[in-house]
């Protein structure tokens, strides 16, 4: 029986890291994701876990710790937002290339500056180059689905990556909302143990770790590394569907609201999609036919998938809570855009950039947008195709 | 009910605001609701205006922004009523309780207009009386669940009860206090 709880996302979150009870945790406190490791550091405490807790003392050594303890041979894994994450920059890189699956949980928070403890999506969107798996969440119960589900994606043998759980700084990290857990037992037997088939505690096997790598071998050690990421999705799809046959619930790739008739559609990460859902039902009464894409998976990004996906719809907004400052629109909007050319071309295409630095995404504001996609469909005009919703200007 | 309800907390940081928010969306979830509690983070002072939310539905709640048309409000600290505009947004038909040893027609002037019902509880003689200090917090909850009906409040007061329990497990002396608080709250909220 699954148990009907009430929790927080970052609270989602520790429960699931003690119910994976990994080897090692390494982490640095940092609003938004600090009540993570200060949650599992009770849990730690209380005897609950036998992990070793790492009180590091900055982020760069909180990923170098896990980047050790994994290549050791042990499960590991950390919480960060923001500038921790980019104090990790450049062993996110490391960790990706040594092929060793560490997992995160992401709270994104706005990366300064300015200042700002808020939700956005520039922390993450950042390292989306840095060869993690990233997965997105709605809500507390997506981020708590996704733990649970990153540990056996990351440690499968044609994956071998690091993966990123990301969930809204706040919005759902600090939110009490209803939420179904499943037993202990039922974690445990579900994620498995880790039996890395390379690690450095191997007394049978001597391996070299983190070597110079020149001309000679570099570029197909890159090579095996996109490998690695181009098989990730299959092994993504495979393991949703062993989680829906314990849970009930179901993932894929992305999720699609009321999308297969849809005329106005949207493509949204994180927990404006749960507002978002609320204008489609509207508008949907109303006759209006909206629908709506909700990235969970943004790397490996299921660029086919989405092109099918979006074929028939006649305009499209592209939502992105990160200004990616190309002067031409965010970075998801450039991925979008790149997966329909050549492949579902004709869909006339705008991009907003919403809610930065924790500006509160209104249902209003998300009613604004597919108005304004019925006037682009109406008119057969797209005007500007790099606007932004809820700026003040 | 079947419908959503929404209400917005208004208080000052140190009053048990987004505590009460947090113990009211207990309380829903406990009688087998769909609900969603949460503050409005910002400079985390005491004394500094806070505001905190809840949502409460018989179905599930996928919205995820700050709530600009609550079916309540409640006030928390008076001394908001002239500095915050504690009604934006509220529902003619809602209601808005205000933490006050005024009557319900003395707090209107200060509430713009506001044409639904106000009501009125002394949450400081109350706490005082019942837990000998000042915490404005259980007896707003007990205001808020009697006058907005959103769940049967025999039901309230046994959840409440036991999750006092659970809560002051280490202090079992200022259990019945609280409830002392809840209950006469409930019996003296004024302008039902």
């Amino acid at each position: 029986m699954p148990i009907r709880e009430r929790l927080s996302g970052n609270e989602a979150i520790a429960v699931a890291m003690r119910q994976i009870n990994p080897d090692v945790v390494a982490a640095f406190p940092i609003t938004p994701s600090t009540e993570i490791p200060q949650y599992f550091s009770q849990f730690v405490a209380n005897g609950e876990v036998e992990t070793e807790f790492v009180a590091v003392e900055s982020e760069h050594s909180a990923m170098s710790a896990c980047v050790g303890a994994q290549a050791a041979g042990g499960r590991t894994m950390t919480a960060t937002s923001a500038n921790g994450l980019a104090l990790m920059w450049e062993v996110l890189y490391i960790a990706a290339a040594m092929k060793l699956p560490v997992t995160m949980a992401c709270v994104n928070r706005a990366l300064s500056g300015p200042l700002n403890i808020h939700n956005d999506h520039s922390d993450s969107m950042g390292a989306r180059d840095s060869g993690w798996i990233q997965l997105y969440s709605e809500n507390n119960q997506e981020a708590y689905d996704n733990m649970l589900q990153a540990t056996r994606i990351g440690e499968h043998k044609d994956v071998m990556l690091p993966v990123m759980v990301c969930q809204d700084g706040f919005i759902t990290s600090h939110a009490v909302e209803n939420i179904e857990l499943l037993e202990d037992d039922k974690i445990k037997a579900f994620v498995g143990e880790y039996k890395p088939e390379h690690y450095l505690m191997n007394p049978k096997e001597k391996i070299a770790v983190g070597p110079l790598d020149l001309p000679a071998h570099c570029f197909e050690h890159k090579r095996e590394q996109a490998q690695s990421m181009i098989n990730a999705k299959k092994v993504i799809l495979d393991i949703a569907v062993e989680f829906e046959k314990l849970t009930g619930r179901k993932y894929d790739l992305f999720e699609s609201y009321k999308l297969q008739d849809a005329e106005v559609a949207i493509v949204i990460i994180n927990s404006t999609a749960g507002t978002a859902k609320t204008v489609v039902d509207k508008l949907r009464e109303e006759g209006v036919k909206a629908g709506l894409l909700k990235i969970r998976v943004f790397r490996p990004f299921p660029s086919n998938e989405i092109a099918d996906a979006l074929r028939h719809v006649k305009v499209l907004a592209v939502m992105d809570k990160a200004e990616g400052f190309s002067a031409v629109g965010g970075p998801l909007n450039a991925d979008i855009r790149a997966a329909l050319y050549g492949n579902a071309d004709g869909i006339k295409t705008v991009n907003y950039i919403y809610g930065l630095g924790g500006r509160d995404v209104r249902s209003d504001d998300i009613e604004t947008v597919y108005r304004d996609l019925l006037e682009i469909q109406k008119t057969g005009k797209v005007g500007a195709d790099y606007r932004y919703i809820g700026v003040r200007e | 009910m079947g419908k959503l309800v929404e209400i917005r907390w208004h208080g000052r940081g140190g009053q048990g605001a987004k505590t009460a928010a947090l113990l009211l969306a207990d309380a829903a979830f406990n009688t087998g609701k769909f609900i969603q509690g949460f503050p409005e983070y910002g400079p985390e002072r005491m004394g500094a205006p806070i505001t905190a939310y809840n949502r409460i539905s018989d179905d599930r709640i996928t919205i995820h922004s700050n709530i600009y048309e609550p079916d309540y409000v409640v006030v928390v600290d008076e001394t908001l009523l002239t500095s915050v505009d504690v009604t934006a947004g509220l529902k003619e038909n809602g209601a808005i309780i205000v933490n006050t040893e005024k009557s319900p027609d003395q707090v209107k002037k200060y509430l713009k207009g506001y044409n639904g019902k106000v009501c009125t509880v002394d949450a400081r003689k109350i706490s005082e009386d019942a837990l000998g200090r000042y915490f404005p917090n259980t007896p707003m909850l007990g205001a808020v669940v009697k006058v907005s009906g959103i769940m049967d409040e025999k039901e309230f007061l046994t959840d409440m009860k036991s999750s006092f329990a659970h809560k002051f497990a280490t202090k079992p002396e200022v259990i019945e206090g609280n409830m002392k608080a809840i209950e006469r709250s409930m019996q003296e909220v004024q302008g039902l």
